[in-house]
């Protein structure tokens, strides 16, 4: 599903470069659960930006669903991400003057789908991520938890193969970011690519696929048992 | 996206945004103002000259003394007068066929007594046919009574006002008057009609043209008005009286002939031009409104940079992005301009009801003023929505700057 040959990303801070990421393989397949862990600055933001096509690579070409995409235009970029590409941030990313329910529903809008059949799909999630008459509030009346419980319907709403996940547990509590990696891993258990960025060693050891990362290289890339970390 | 829905963003962001959206359409609402207000102003004002002067009527030629050299431009209301024109000039050109009627005038202040009220009135000196060539009729009693030119009758027609200030609310019809050092006998009081072509009516003592000569002792007239069978007759009635007056001058036509048309082409010129002038200078202040949704919307795009960022990484196309923007602000020009021009209807209403001059905006100003107003935003508008539209969205999503 996405394939990654020798690419790098180079930014300059003052008159200095950094190499966010540098000559970087990868090889992802339909399914898979990875976590991405590192030090700050060893390049797992960036790799996961140009991930999602937020950020395109210096050189070196990525191939999502067997499409070159390193040359793409923004056009066609942005309507990989709005089909294949489901984004969960830190700081969720709600628009404020919107209720959880239209900001569910804003990639929907974007793409042009019918009113009947946003309905419908927003009110399945809604169900299922258990958020109820909550999604008439706006975002600052909700916990944290229920945020990004609102950002991941959002993410989902588009039935995207990929999730993007940047420390999405960074700003919750222990029980409601266990919570949300519950919800996760569910939606990786029916078929969607997970893939997470986290400091977190624990919730690192709990993928069944572990990149370590370090001044914009993958340093280690360790297969784990579904068993081991559970339990 | 469905246009429904990209409406439903742009009024969403609107009116999250409520104090920047009420600034912008304060400045179009004004705009809209200026530009609607100024050219109704100049077009009253137009309006009012052409009333004034179609009062004259269509067929009617006046008839100065004196002779203008120069061609184009204001013919001169006063002339100094080589040759005076005479009664026997007026009514030589009453007797020409393309003319129907003709009336001398003479004219000059007077001071006018009954007991012991008296005051200054202008006084007009001319004759029965007068009346009907300024379309003026009485509210009491009767015109002046049909008599040769050259004869002085004691009688006088009176405006309304002058009437109030003679007589009170005394009788005044069949009373006598005093005017200069002559007795004259009230046969008609004018009804309410008020100013035209810079004669107040209501202020206006008229008697027999041959009274006036005797009271101001003057023979040359002021002016003849003579009124032509029909507005084809313009032509040839122009030069009958050239001719009959050249023909009484040995030789000189050293008159003047004034017609409506030509008064009204040289007023309709200037203020034409004085409309335009106004429309253009409101004009500038729709550009400033544009100018400042210009910058209300640069600042829009950086505050929302967050926003942008995100409508981007959930698969918003560049354009998408751009059409929100621009569409926030053309829906602020609109409403801004609505907002605006039924403001300035209401003012310019207003105006109609305190002062007599027509006050009013042409169409093509109206519809041109919310054109303008749109364009304006839209033009203004595209060049921050486009720097939102470009915007990495990678750089937009991250304010803490920190790329690990």
């Amino acid at each position: 599903m996405i394939r990654l040959s020798a690419v790098s990303r180079c930014f300059v801070l003052g008159d200095q470069q950094v190499k966010g990421l540098d000559q970087v393989d990868l090889r992802v397949s339909r399914g898979e659960y990875l976590a991405v862990m590192g030090p700050s600055g060893s390049g797992k933001s960036t790799l996961l930006n140009i991930l999602g096509l937020l950020d395109a690579p210096d050189s070196g070409e990525y191939w999502l669903n067997d499409e070159a995409t390193a040359s793409l235009d923004e056009i066609r970029r942005a309507e990989l991400r709005s089909r294949h590409i489901g984004f969960v941030f830190q700081s969720y990313h709600l628009i404020p003057r919107l209720t959880a329910l239209e900001n569910i529903e804003l990639p929907m809008l974007l793409a042009g789908i019918e009113p009947a059949e946003r309905q419908r799909r927003s009110a399945r999630l809604v169900e299922r991520l258990n958020l109820g008459d909550r999604v008439r509030h706006r975002p600052a009346e909700l916990s944290g938890g229920q945020r990004q419980r609102v950002a991941i319907a959002r993410a989902m709403v588009m039935q995207p193969a990929l999730l993007l996940a940047d420390e999405p547990t960074g700003n919750l509590d222990s029980h409601s970011g266990a919570e949300v990696i519950r919800l996760l891993e569910e939606l990786n258990g029916e078929g969607l690519t997970l893939l997470i960025v986290t400091h977190d060693a624990a919730l690192g050891a709990r993928a069944r696929r572990c990149l370590r990362m370090c001044d914009g290289r993958i340093i280690e890339d360790v297969q784990q048992g579904p068993g081991d970390a559970r339990g | 996206m469905r246009a429904a829905d990209a409406l439903g963003l742009m009024l969403g962001a609107l009116s999250g945004h409520r104090s920047r959206s009420l600034m912008l359409l304060l400045a179009m609402a004004i705009g809209v103002v200026a530009v609607n207000l100024l050219t109704g102003l100049a077009e009253g004002a137009r309006q009012f000259v052409i009333g004034e002067f179609s009062m004259l009527g269509r067929n009617t030629l006046i008839v100065l003394p004196g002779r203008k050299e120069t061609t184009g431009g204001m013919p001169p209301l006063t002339g100094l007068a080589t040759r005076d024109l005479t009664l026997g000039d007026a009514e030589a050109i009453g007797r020409l066929p393309s003319v129907r009627r003709v009336a001398p005038l003479q004219a000059g202040q007077v001071e006018v007594s009954v007991g012991n009220r008296s005051r200054e009135a202008f006084t007009l000196g001319t004759s029965h046919e007068f009346f009907a060539i300024r379309q003026l009729g009485v509210g009491q009693g009767q015109i002046l009574p049909v008599l040769p030119l050259d004869q002085a009758e004691a009688v006088c027609v009176i405006g309304a006002t002058l009437r109030r200030e003679l007589f009170g609310s005394r009788p005044a019809l069949g009373q006598w008057l005093r005017a200069g050092d002559r007795r004259f006998r009230v046969v008609g009081i004018l009804g309410e009609r008020g100013e035209s072509l810079g004669m107040d009516f209501g202020e206006m003592l008229i008697i027999p043209v041959a009274s006036a000569q005797v009271l101001f002792n003057r023979e040359g007239l002021f002016r003849v008005f003579a009124e032509l069978r029909g507005p084809h007759f313009m032509v040839s009635g122009k030069r009958q009286i050239i001719d009959t007056i050249k023909a009484r001058h040995e030789g000189k036509d050293d008159v003047t002939l004034i017609s409506q048309d030509s008064m009204l082409e040289a007023f309709d010129g200037i203020l034409g031009a004085l409309g335009l002038a106004l429309a253009g200078i409101a004009a500038i202040s729709l550009l400033v409104a544009g100018i400042l949704i210009m910058n209300v919307t640069w600042i829009a795009v950086n505050q929302r940079t967050a926003e942008i960022g995100l409508l981007k990484a959930l698969g918003a196309r560049p354009a998408q992005v751009r059409l929100l923007f621009v569409g926030e602000a053309a829906l602020l020009a609109l409403a801004g301009g609505l907002i605006g021009l039924g403001l300035s209807e209401a003012l310019l209403w207003l105006g109609r009801q305190l002062w007599e001059i027509p006050l009013q905006t042409p169409v093509w100003a109206r519809i041109g003023s919310l054109l303008l107003a749109s364009l304006a935003a839209l033009l203004f508008a595209w060049l921050p929505a486009n720097q939102a539209a470009r915007m990495e969205p990678l750089a937009a999503l991250r304010p803490s700057g920190a790329r690990t």
